[in-house]
């Protein structure tokens, strides 16, 4: 599950640490230009992306009538590898989820199966929330995946970011456009929207509580807003998280769902 | 008189046939095409009925906006409350539990893993309950193709397509993959009982049908449902009677609830999505049939008429020059039409009905034309035999006769008598 993150973190900070440096301190990158913002690009990459990660996540599901939380433990490795086992509330405990190379499965107890999701599948929600089993699985990087350029300048929450259009350049992608809103100093989306080829706004998400963890900074809070849909939307909390640990291979089998 | 009329009608071929093959022929043809067209929209409205709407139905407020999603988790709550409330209110209609749900059907291999997977609609009905009609509503017994009904918990029948395309036979399991009521992941293993086809490609697709009871398991919907069908005492779909215990029901909810986006409300067949058009062009295509019809048969029996009308004319010059009234004459004309009339009408009338039986017997197979389709309509259509089919032709029958003769006689009025010897070379 916490492998989704990854997807929203990408590189900005090189290009803009660059010109900022070399620049000058008033240097921001020109609007519309495709090499700055490439740069940002790979320095969102860089805080969110990692050789792998282990970590815990809390989902929180706001629905019409109640709301719930999901507690979870998530390995990833790469962009192809992950693994993530369900530990609350006791419906879900016990459930995991493998994805291995672009395929996903999940097994049950309740049923002693183990389920593979492909298809159409892949976009539907997972466990009513504003995230699909295709956010899920996409961990590549920002900037293997989309070219980008820079739209301009704004302020959230006191800070100034750079606003990125990002258009993909890969035709296996969720969202074939986005915009992105950068914090300029530390190169961590702060904002995003997720749009399909017509145009039409599918997800935003925003991140909250920036934290310094290890070497990066990484957002403890994601709100995610499926915007097809009714409800307040989806929190993502990262509790703990670790990177580049040393992570077993038997972790990312199929042997290791049941 | 009017015997001596009849004699005349029966005994004078010249006059008599050939109206008559054409009142008959006409008069068959509104019969198999009313039936025809009675039978296909007939068939569909009881079948959606039956399947999906139900004559009336009870949702939350906030289901019954996103119905056609079966959103679950906008279900009713208290079910078992909501019925008997029902019944108290509305005692002469059957209300009955429904759950619908959209899942993946997944087949394992000997490891359990997975060997296919395909999306199913599904239906989770009151199969148990020996009281129960909506086994009968659904045919369920009539459409086993292989296999025998569910009689334990678990047990479900699924479309003999899906059966065949993933090579399941009566016995084997598979795991349903779909949303609890609450959000979270329902996996269920279910055992197939037995495999169906509906005769409706819409259905046969996909669709599994399940006992209430595994479907509350399944989606953690313990004492919920997704809604509640009521089916009135009637043959066929009373529209004013649904229609008045919707509009009482939903008053006295909003009286108490008007608030709540979960307080239930009632809608009728034609509410729902595509009912109302099929209700209203059935009653539309009927009429109109029967406008055409009469007015088609009017031109030419008014035609026919003239002609009978100039072969007569001889015949009309010498009974007014015997002093008989043009009244008169125009009355026995009008008279003969209303014989030659019934006349037809009534063979026109047996030989529909015989085609109509035929048809109603044996169906005519449609299932090539509908492969594609996704509406819920039988793939084998039979003309529908109602109480109209007897009498329908009968309308466009003799009154077109009478029209067009009435206008054909209209000529005996123009006759006038200074010039009638003259004609008649007296």
């Amino acid at each position: 599950m916490n492998h989704l993150l990854r997807r929203y973190k990408k590189s900005l900070f090189t290009k803009l640490l660059t010109a900022f440096i070399i620049g000058g301190a008033t240097t921001f990158p020109v609007e519309g230009s495709c090499q700055d913002g490439k740069a940002i690009l790979n320095r969102v990459d860089q805080n969110l992306s990692s050789r792998n990660q282990i970590a815990e996540s809390s989902m929180t599901i706001y629905g019409r009538r109640s709301s719930r939380t999901i507690t979870a433990k998530s390995w990833t490795e790469g962009d192809q590898k992950s693994f993530t086992e369900y530990l609350s509330p006791a419906s879900e405990a016990g459930t995991k989820m493998l994805k291995l190379q672009g395929q996903l499965w999940i097994y049950t107890p309740a049923a002693d199966r183990t389920i593979q999701i492909s298809g159409h599948l892949l976009r539907q929600s997972v466990m009513g929330s504003d995230l699909s089993y295709e956010d899920m699985m996409d961990d590549r990087k920002l900037s293997d995946v989309y070219d980008v350029t820079i739209a301009g300048k704004d302020t959230i929450d006191s800070r100034g970011v750079i606003i990125l259009e990002l258009t993909a350049n890969v035709n296996d992608i969720a969202y074939y456009r986005q915009k992105m809103w950068v914090d300029s100093e530390r190169f961590i989306p702060l904002k995003q929207e997720m749009y399909a080829r017509s145009g039409q706004l599918l997800k935003r998400a925003e991140m909250k509580n920036i934290k310094r963890v290890e070497n990066r900074w990484y957002p403890s809070l994601v709100i995610y807003k499926d915007m097809l849909k009714e409800g307040k939307g989806t929190e993502f909390r990262t509790n703990t998280i670790s990177f580049d640990q040393q992570i077993p291979d038997h972790i990312f089998s199929k042997a290791s769902l049941r | 008189m009017k015997r001596f009329l009849l004699k005349g009608v029966i005994k004078d071929k010249g006059r008599s046939l050939l109206p008559i093959i054409v009142v008959a022929t006409g008069t068959m043809l509104t019969v198999v095409m009313y039936s025809w067209l009675t039978g296909i929209m007939g068939d569909s409205i009881r079948m959606n009925a039956n399947f999906n709407t139900g004559e009336l139905k009870v949702m939350t407020k906030a289901y019954a906006a996103d119905a056609e999603q079966f959103p679950n988790d906008l279900a009713i709550l208290n079910a078992d409350t909501l019925l008997v409330e029902l019944k108290e209110f509305e005692p002469e209609v059957d209300w009955v539990k429904r759950i619908r749900f959209g899942a993946l059907a997944d087949f394992p291999d000997a490891n359990g893993e997975t060997r296919g997977q395909a999306p199913a609609v599904g239906w989770a009905i009151d199969l148990f309950n020996e009281e129960s009609k909506e086994s009968a509503r659904f045919n369920l017994q009539e459409s086993i193709v292989q296999g025998v009904m569910p009689v334990n918990t678990g047990e479900v029948l699924i479309s003999d397509e899906l059966a065949r395309r993933f090579e399941v036979k009566p016995g084997e399991s598979f795991t349903l993959f779909g949303s609890t009521m609450d959000g979270g992941f329902a996996f269920y293993n279910l055992t197939v009982s037995g495999t169906l086809l509906f005769g409706a490609t819409g259905l046969d697709r996909g669709a599994i049908v399940m006992d209430i009871s595994d479907a509350q398991k399944a989606f953690g919907m313990e004492g919920a449902c997704s809604e509640i069908l009521g089916f009135l005492p009637y043959t066929y779909f009373n529209s004013d009677k649904a229609e008045a215990i919707k509009t009482i029901y939903n008053q006295s909810v909003d009286a108490r609830q008007s608030e709540d986006e979960f307080a239930p409300v009632m809608i009728t067949l034609r509410d729902q999505a595509g009912m109302a058009e099929m209700v209203e062009y059935t009653d539309f295509v009927s009429r109109i049939m029967v406008f055409i019809f009469v007015s088609a048969m009017a031109i030419v029996l008014w035609n026919g008429g003239l002609l009978g009308g100039l072969r007569r004319y001889g015949e009309f010059g010498i009974r007014l020059a015997m002093g008989e009234s043009k009244g008169h004459i125009y009355r026995t004309l009008l008279f003969e039409a209303l014989l030659i009339g019934t006349i037809g009408s009534i063979v026109g009338t047996v030989i529909g009905f015989l085609i109509v039986l035929y048809l109603n017997i044996h169906g005519v197979d449609m299932s090539g034309m509908m492969q594609n389709s996704t509406m819920v309509m039988p793939t084998v259509v039979r003309t529908a035999i109602t109480p109209t089919t007897y009498y329908i032709g009968f309308i466009p029958g003799i009154f077109s006769m009478i029209l067009g003769n009435a206008l054909a006689g209209v000529g005996i009025y123009k006759r006038e008598t200074a010039r009638l010897f003259n004609e008649l070379e007296v």
